[in-house]
This record gives C-alpha cells, sequence and structure tokens, in this order.
C-alpha cells in the first residue's frame, strides 16, 4: 500500500517547525494578509519568515504548501498576484487556490508550479475536478467535507489528478467557499478576506446569574447557562429557534470536530493521496500532539499494522468529535 | 436597456403555484427574462420536470426571455447526469451555477450564475473566452467591486446582472436544514421546505429575526432592496437587474423596479411603494455598501 502524504497546518513559523519535526510529509501555510482563508490577527507569515521557514522545511524533507485560497475581489487582485511571485521566488512546493483568475494567473506565468485546488472551491464532483485539471494543469484536489467514503472512492477513479481529504480538525459546516454568512453579521468575508467569526467583533455578555450569551457583531449567537462552558460564536455551530424548536436548537451542528481516525484505512484505501489535518489557528502543543499521533497512524497502517492511535479527543472542540458526511450519508 | 429579471424559484413551491405564478408573470409582469428551474435540491425536480414545456411557452407568448438556470451542488450521481442531460439543451441559454456546468458548456455561449464564485476581472475574463455572456454577481460583491466589473465586461462584450430585491443567498451545505429541524435527513426529508414558501425563519435565542432556511440553503432574514442605488447600478453599466421570486407580489414589484428604472417614479416614492406589499421583513443593502449585509445604509 503507498503512504499517503500527511500535510499539516503552520499558523505560525514555529509551528511549521513543530510540524515538520513531529513528522509532517507537507505544511500548509499562508500570508498575512486576504490571500489565504485564515487571516486571523497573530497568525500566519512575513516574507521573511516564509523564506526561513521553506529552507527549514526543504532541510527536512518536508514540502511547503502555500495557501492562496481566497478570491480577490474585482480591483484587488494585485494582492494575489504579488503573493504569488513571492511564493514562486521563495520555492514553495505548491499554491493551493480556489479563484479561476489566479489558478489562471499561475498556469500562465509559472507553468512549472504546482496546483493544489483549494477546498474552497467547493468541486464536489468529477466534472468540476476535472474542469480545473484540464484548464489550469491541477494536480491535486481537496475535496470538500461532504462526500462519503464510498463517493470518494468512487470519484478517485474518475478524476486524473491526486485527492486530498480533512481528516481531522474543526469541522465547519456549511461547504467551504460557499458561506457569507460572517459577512452578512460583521461585514468581513470568508471568501474575500479570509475571515469566519471575526474575534473582533465577538462578545461574551455574563448576566447577574452568571448566565453567559456569546454575540458575533449585534447578534447572539448561543447562550450559556453557569454550569456550562460559553463556546466560541461560530454562526454554523450556534443556537437558534425556529417555530418547530422553540426552545432553541443547534440549526446547523453542534460545536464538534471532524476525527476520520476511525476510518483511516478506509480512505488510504480509496485512494486518497493525502491526509490533511486541520488547525493553523491551533498551538504549538496541539500541532506536535497531532501530527505525532497522525504520522504514527499512517506509518501503522502503511507497514500493515493496526493504528494505535492516541485518544485524540481533549484536543477536539467542546470536546466532541465527529466523522460528519464521511462515515454514512445519514449526515446529511 | 436595462432588462429586468426574475431569477430562479429558490423555494420549494408546489408545482400548481408555480404554474399560476409564471401565468401571472407572463400575463402581466414587466420583466424581460425569467431564469426557470431547480437550483436548490435535486429531489424536488421531478415534481416540475414535466411543466417546463408549458411554463417555458407561456413565458415566452407573454414577450419574456426564458434561461434554464441549473443545479448549484451536484453530488450524487443522480445529480451529475441530470447536470449533464440540462447542458444538452441547446435552445435556451444556460445559467450555470456550479463548476460542472462549466465542464459541460465551455465553448458554448453560456451564463454565470449569482452562486459561482465570479468575484474579480480575471475570472470574468477567462470565463468569457469560454463563452460566458452574463454574470449574475454574487451577492457578497460590494459596489467599489462591481463598477470595476462593469468596466471590464464593456470590454470584453459581456453583460452584468445583479439581485436588488429579495432574501439573499447566504451560504449552502450538503445537509438539510429543514430535513434537520423536523429531525429527519435529506433522504427522507418528506418535503418538509414545501411548508416554508419564502424560507423557514431562524431567530436568535434573543429573539432577533436571524435568518431564512431552504433546504441546504440559507437566506438572509432580511430583502435585499437596491432601489435607492438602481441609478448608480445603471450608470455604472450594470445591464440586467434581479428580482428573487418570493410569494408576494412580483408583479407589483416588478413594477416598481421598472418604475424607478425609467425614472418614471423616484427611489423614494418607489420604496413606499414596496413597503407597502407587506414584505415580512426589513430591507438591508449592506453589502453592497461594503457592510455586513443585514444592514441597509440609507
Amino acid at each position: 500500500m503507498t503512504s499517503p502524504e500527511l500535510v499539516c497546518p503552520a499558523g505560525t513559523p514555529a509551528a511549521l517547525r513543530t510540524a515538520v519535526d513531529a513528522g509532517a510529509d507537507a505544511v500548509y501555510c499562508g500570508f498575512q494578509n486576504a490571500t489565504n482563508a485564515r487571516n486571523f490577527p497573530g497568525l500566519n507569515f512575513t516574507v521573511p519568515e516564509l523564506e526561513r521557514s521553506v529552507v527549514y522545511a526543504h532541510a527536512h524533507g518536508t514540502k511547503v504548501l502555500l495557501a492562496m485560497n481566497t478570491y480577490p475581489p474585482a480591483g484587488k487582485i494585485t494582492l494575489w498576484k504579488d503573493a504569488i511571485d513571492t511564493g514562486i521566488r521563495l520555492g514553495v512546493d505548491a499554491f493551493i487556490v480556489a479563484d479561476i483568475g489566479v489558478a489562471h494567473y499561475i498556469a500562465t506565468n509559472y507553468p512549472d508550479a504546482r496546483l493544489h485546488l483549494s477546498v474552497q472551491a467547493a468541486a464536489s464532483n468529477p466534472e468540476s475536478i476535472r474542469y480545473y485539471c484540464q484548464e489550469f494543469g491541477v494536480k491535486r484536489v481537496v475535496l470538500p467535507r461532504i462526500l462519503t467514503v464510498p463517493e470518494i472512492r468512487s470519484l478517485a477513479a474518475e478524476v486524473p489528478c491526486e485527492i486530498e481529504t480533512f481528516i481531522f480538525g474543526n469541522h465547519g459546516l456549511m461547504v467551504e467557499g460557499r458561506c457569507s454568512l460572517t459577512n452578512y453579521i460583521s461585514g468581513l468575508s470568508t471568501n474575500l478576506d479570509g475571515v469566519c467569526s471575526p474575534a473582533a467583533q465577538v462578545e461574551y455578555i455574563r448576566d447577574a446569574a452568571g448566565n453567559v450569551s456569546t454575540q458575533l457583531g449585534e447578534f447572539t449567537i448561543d447562550c450559556f447557562g453557569c454550569s456550562e462552558t460559553a463556546g466560541y460564536p461560530t454562526i454554523c455551530k450556534g443556537r437558534y429557534t425556529t417555530p418547530a424548536h422553540d426552545d432553541g436548537y443547534y440549526a446547523f451542528e453542534e460545536p464538534i470536530s471532524l476525527n476520520l481516525s476511525p476510518l483511516l484505512p478506509e480512505l488510504i484505501d480509496a485512494g486518497v493521496h493525502a491526509l490533511k489535518i486541520e488547525g493553523r489557528q491551533r498551538s504549538k502543543a496541539y500541532v506536535k500532539k497531532v501530527v505525532s499521533a497522525f504520522r504514527k497512524a499512517v506509518d501503522d497502517i502503511s507497514s500493515g499494522q493496526k493504528a494505535q492511535l492516541a485518544d485524540l479527543l481533549a484536543l477536539t472542540e467542546g470536546q466532541k468529535e465527529t466523522q460528519g458526511a464521511f462515515k454514512s450519508k445519514t449526515w446529511r | 436597456m436595462t432588462q429586468l429579471t426574475l431569477g430562479p424559484i429558490l423555494f420549494h413551491w408546489p408545482a400548481q403555484q408555480k404554474i399560476d405564478f409564471y401565468a401571472r408573470i407572463a400575463d402581466e409582469a414587466a420583466i424581460d427574462t425569467v431564469y426557470l428551474g431547480e437550483v436548490i435540491c435535486s429531489k424536488r425536480s421531478p415534481f416540475f420536470d414535466k411543466h417546463y414545456a408549458e411554463v417555458t411557452e407561456r413565458l415566452e407568448r407573454g414577450g419574456k426571455t426564458v434561461v434554464f438556470a441549473s443545479l448549484a451542488e451536484v453530488m450524487l450521481k443522480r445529480e451529475r447526469n441530470m447536470m449533464a442531460g440540462f447542458c444538452e439543451e441547446t435552445d435556451h441559454m444556460i445559467e450555470v451555477n456550479d463548476t460542472s456546468g462549466l465542464w459541460h458548456l465551455s465553448g458554448r455561449p453560456h451564463m454565470i450564475g449569482p452562486l459561482m464564485n465570479v468575484y474579480n476581472e480575471d475570472t470574468m475574463a477567462y470565463l468569457a473566452s469560454k463563452g460566458a455572456t452574463r454574470f449574475c454577481l454574487p451577492p457578497e460583491l460590494p459596489g467599489t467591486s462591481v463598477v470595476v466589473m462593469c468596466e471590464h465586461a464593456k470590454t470584453l462584450g459581456v453583460s452584468i446582472e445583479v439581485q436588488v430585491f429579495g432574501r439573499s443567498s447566504l451560504a449552502l451545505s450538503a445537509r438539510c436544514y429543514h430535513a434537520r429541524a423536523h429531525g429527519r435527513i435529506k433522504d427522507n426529508c418528506q418535503f418538509v421546505c414545501e411548508e416554508d414558501p419564502d424560507g423557514m425563519p431562524l431567530d436568535t435565542l434573543t429573539g432577533q429575526r436571524f435568518l431564512a432556511i431552504n433546504g441546504i440553503q440559507t437566506l438572509s432574514h432580511t430583502y435585499l432592496n437596491l432601489l435607492p442605488e438602481l441609478s448608480s447600478l445603471k450608470a455604472m453599466g450594470v445591464s440586467h437587474f434581479r428580482l428573487v421570486p418570493h410569494t408576494q407580489d412580483m408583479v407589483a414589484v416588478a413594477q416598481i423596479y421598472r418604475d424607478t428604472l425609467d425614472a418614471k417614479t423616484t427611489a423614494d416614492e418607489a420604496e413606499s411603494k414596496l413597503a407597502g406589499l407587506d414584505i415580512p421583513a426589513p430591507f438591508a443593502n449592506g453589502f453592497w455598501h461594503g457592510k455586513a449585509g443585514h444592514l441597509r445604509v440609507q
């Protein structure tokens, strides 16, 4: 069995070194601006930081994938083109792109550069994927988190490129690249600005009895009793009311994380070439623990042994985990 | 010449309601182009498939141009086949709402729907070179970018369409939230979405009106209303103005927008007429002004 590539998050230079040391085959990262979908304060790389990080990663045999996976709004695409030019100069191993204009720019100006299609492009069927492969020479697609393993297996047989799937981490409920809920509330866009539920607009409001309501902009995303831990107000993980649930319910999904470790052998057997761990916003300690655990699991499976995964549950959001759509279409 | 268009019906209305709706549009509405098709859920399609020919004919006899709008999310084998078959249509233009449509239609004239991520001039130019002739821009694209798109559209010889009325589409998922609200899953939904012809209200725990659910789609609670902005949209070169169908009186809505485009009424008068139509939510235009989408910027 071929061993799949383990693709790990690097939100900072320190996290990048940690992921490399813990056995990542590839790390993905972005610049400190709107060109990537994790445009959070305190995250991401300056140009000199990325330059040093590429040298470090390459010295340890790890690839660096540059996330260029937001959509430039008309009139501002120069920022993306400059970032691409810089990435080429620094010798990154691939660009992760979503926008057709961005993909076309790379394919035209740097025909030898390797292109990965971001999950933000929401290519969920063989025809969409073939389109990007044919038009821009895309070499790998990161699949949306909406397909079951049997669906991935059948898709893998029909597309002319490698397949990457998420295996662990935050689990957004909307199709990536097709959600403007954050912009509706905050005026900052996930697709255009790389922002989801911006911290600057988050408030935790505690009442006299100790209950906490979490707010994003003007809207209440959830309310917690004094015995509960208030979660971060991500719109698709909030509680709301509707006529069938006048007491409030998780209309989209509970605060829950994706953990596909039980499905790893099946995923690898289905023809997945690369396994992606989410979490550029997470700590070095998190990166170390998760990457090390999955490194061992992938190596065990590849050598025909049963994977003994350390319990990763403690690291998941709200300590609840799911296999999402991957396990069964009943998720839908 | 500005064109008023009627987007596809996004909600699950009974077949007879759609037939009656389009008959009235054909006979009475000041609308130039009507987009027909099930965009949101492939499971709903069989209910109306047999009526498209009749409705198309009726609309065309009423002087409307008919465009077929594609499904927005294509995942299952059945949906892929639907999309492939749909793209074989040659008598009418097709509006693409999922990238798989580009695979089928590249090299042939087609249109790009608002659920495609065409946010910039480079993407528009690339798609235009492959046959795209009209671009209905994503709801969240601000006016400052639309003006740039319009300048480039002129050079490319393509037209720009912008939604100016109705709930804004905010998100798509693989999960059906209508089914979830009723303790069901998508495969066993029993078409409960039919109960909410303008979307299922989702309010916050503190009682704020927030969103509207339509199967796998999440929309704004607010209704987009760009009446005050129409003259500037027109001036920058937007040629097609889209109304999203709701259960309110769309013939009246169309007339208000037509009269405003033709400067037969002032935006203020138009606004008070629109407010008189029992729209069940506040108006918003925040996205256009680069602000939070739920806001109404004066």
